[in-house]
């Protein structure tokens, strides 16, 4: 009897991922036999270094784990040690924490579909050569970055890293006359989104679907961003403060990244396609019209079509912060006061590519016990795993060389940030 | 036609922030990219050429044995090397674990400790091999960071001020927040550099950028005391993005 024939795929270190890893699929024969989604990136141990630290720290400290999605860990970090603390932060102060978040997501999500994805879709290696033959496309693209960068500076103070983020609200409250310069450039963004998802929904998707278990947030008539229960399209409904007792983590030998699996029943996934599945309805009228304009149902599933729900969320997110800019009013005080006391608080966001849980345990003086953090990529890294099976599984005749692309374009699907996973890739295809 | 620069981007461990500046560059990157050949650059581009580079930009701290190596090589393949933020100049916040038990650090974030290999440090890129120029701050500043790439490309040597936070302050008009409303800050012996941000948003400068050129520590220490501050919120203050340095500075 003969052998089959073995290959391997891989790619040792995955481009225009934030962070580091690589892939590796074998292959024998026909069959996949092992896919492993390797995070290399070295370990920095947040968990650990928080214990001992203030309550006040964590939003500073904790942004310095993911410089893509700070404000995602900022506004996990301080609705936790909010509750921790016995107090809500509501009203205006709550409203500027969501526009902050839009301007994470215009950031976030621009970089992604335009100078990460794109390339894919339409061959190139880098945004830098597609802006040869598609100069407008590109420069649209950074402009839209652009804005979405001006305003987490202005609410913010700077885009990476956020300096006025406090437990309890804001070092400074926005001036309206702060806000009001940013309207025309937010209404050129939308304008720009709506191009993308125009643009976006015209690629060749690869024939793929999955019957995931979707989970996002869930508050009633907002978008999912800043607040709400843990749902999914399977059932799960539950208040952020049971997460553990519905998800685990696991260490496997291949990635610095755990894996996240829901307890008795497995992987899932979060970010934008879970959140459009699951709350569509509750898009603005303008993001809601060019997602049926551009095909998209809640009822999608094919992974590659998330780049046009990171298009369609664009527009909500410069429409939800022209909102919030219009309703704004400047508040008393830039910040509740907040007293420590020993307690466990949870907060869970939505970052751009998917949601975020952190649950600390203080002392009475404010000083941090013991912290978890459980970024997206974490969460959707089994779901990784098995996309890239059934990937390769429908693409066996591809040339390598091809399989090795469409294989990293399906780990980019996922907008994996892999600085976060560990506190990500490289793709290895073995055949046999 | 002569050969354009090369340009390549490294990481080790950190956040991406430093080099997400870069991409941040929105009116300059497309331009940059007509003026060098960006040919290691891995967030952005899967195309990458070998070396030898022109100039590189080293993001990210020395945490593993691989990484040891790693920046060796990169060092041998650049003509000039710069490392751009808190992580690669001054180990970033992940040197907390200098002062620790890694493994048991280890096994509190794994549950498989065997899995996990790490060294007991982490520290700056100049701790491994020569570096031609350190750009602080936690994140970098744009500006600074395209100051720094044309200088290099230019040959000569970068106009970054080595004064504190204060100046900037001053030059922006901002009033003191450590006089006028009693805030503890850590501009006075913090490297300008982020523009004054945070007294702008009525908060006192926790440090982001490091230690200015010859900080006067104790003088701050003692009206940090005066403030209120305790010791230990001293200590944690001083102990956050740009650990090695301000210890040094401290023990001066």
């Amino acid at each position: 009897m003969s052998t089959p024939k073995t290959k391997t795929i891989r790619t040792d270190a995955l481009a225009r991922v934030e962070g580091e890893g690589a892939m590796y699929v074998r292959i024998a024969g026909r069959e996949v036999e092992e896919v492993k989604l390797n995070i290399y990136e070295p370990p920095r141990f947040f968990e650990a270094f928080l214990r001992g630290r203030g309550f006040t720290e964590v939003p500073d400290i904790t942004a310095r784990i993911c410089g893509i999605c700070p404000v995602a860990y900022q506004m996990s970090s301080v609705t936790a040690m909010e509750m921790a603390c016995g107090i809500e932060v509501d009203g205006q102060l709550r409203a500027l924490r969501r526009l902050l978040y839009c301007g994470e997501w215009i950031e976030s999500h621009a970089l992604h579909v335009f100078m990460l994805h794109a390339p894919d879709f339409l061959g190139y290696p880098s945004a830098i050569e597609l802006a040869r033959d598609a100069p407008d496309v590109v420069a649209s693209a950074l402009e839209m970055k652009k804005i979405g960068n001006e305003l987490m500076t202005v609410v913010g103070g700077r885009e990476v890293h956020p300096i006025n983020v406090k437990v309890g609200g804001w070092y400074r409250a926005p001036r309206k006359g702060e806000l009001a310069p940013l309207v025309p450039k937010l209404e050129r963004a939308r304008e720009i989104a709506l191009e993308a998802v125009r643009i976006t929904s015209g690629f060749d998707f690869p024939d793929y679907e999955q019957d995931y278990e979707l989970v996002a947030l869930d508050h009633p008539g907002e978008y999912p961003i800043d607040r709400g229960r843990v749902v999914s399209n399977r059932g799960l409904d539950i208040p952020v403060t049971e997460y553990d007792d519905h998800f685990v983590e696991e260490h496997v030998e291949w990635s610095n990244a755990l894996h996240s699996r829901i307890i008795e029943r497995g992987s899932y996934l979060c970010g934008p396609l879970a959140r459009f599945a699951l709350a569509a309805d509750r898009l603005s009228p303008i993001a809601r019209d060019a997602a049926r304009e551009a095909g998209l149902e809640p009822s999608e599933r094919n992974p590659f079509k998330s780049i046009v729900v990171r298009s369609v969320e664009l527009v909500y997110a410069a429409d939800e912060a022209l909102r919030i800019i219009a309703e704004y009013e400047e508040p008393d005080a830039p910040a509740v006061e907040v007293e420590p006391r020993a307690g466990v608080g949870y907060g869970c966001t939505e970052a751009p590519r998917g949601i975020l849980y952190h649950r600390y345990e203080i002392d009475a003086e404010g000083s941090i016990l013991d912290a978890k953090i459980v970024p997206p990529t974490s969460q959707n890294q089994r779901t990784i795993e098995e996309d890239l099976r059934g990937v390769v599984e429908r693409s066996l005749d591809m040339p390598d060389e091809e399989l090795t692309i469409r294989c990293e374009q399906t780990i980019r699907n996922y907008d994996p940030c892999i600085s976060c996973a560990t506190h990500f890739l490289t793709l290895d295809v073995e055949r046999r | 036609m002569a050969r354009k620069p090369t340009l390549a981007v490294w990481k080790f461990a950190s956040c991406d922030g430093c080099q997400l500046s870069l991409l941040d560059c929105e009116d300059e990157i497309l331009s940059l990219a007509g003026e060098v050949d960006i040919a290691y650059f891995l967030e952005a581009t899967r195309a990458t050429a070998e070396g030898p580079y022109d100039l590189s930009l080293v993001e990210g701290s020395v945490t593993t044995h691989h990484d040891m190596e790693r920046i060796r090589e990169v060092r041998k393949a650049s003509k000039a090397l710069v490392t751009i933020g808190a992580c690669a100049t001054a180990g970033g916040v992940q040197a907390l674990k200098n002062f620790a038990d890694v493994d048991e650090y280890i096994s509190a974030v794994y549950a498989t400790p065997d899995y996990i290999s790490t060294l007991d440090s982490s520290t700056p890129i100049s701790a491994h091999v020569p570096v031609d120029f350190e750009l602080n701050g936690c994140p970098i500043n744009k500006r600074q960071l395209l100051e720094v790439i044309t200088a290099f490309l230019h040959g000569r040597r970068p106009e970054i001020p080595t004064s504190s936070v204060c100046m900037e302050c001053k030059r922006r008009g901002t009033v003191c927040v450590m006089v006028a409303h009693g805030t503890p800050c850590l501009g006075p012996v913090t490297h300008a550099g982020c523009g004054a941000l945070c007294p702008s948003y009525n908060r006192g400068c926790y440090g982001c950028f490091g230690p200015m050129e010859t900080p006067n520590i104790a003088a701050l220490t003692n009206q940090l005391g005066e403030l209120g501050m305790g010791e230990k919120a001293v200590d944690r203050v001083f102990r956050t993005f740009n650990v090695r340095p301000f210890e040094e500075a401290r023990t001066r």
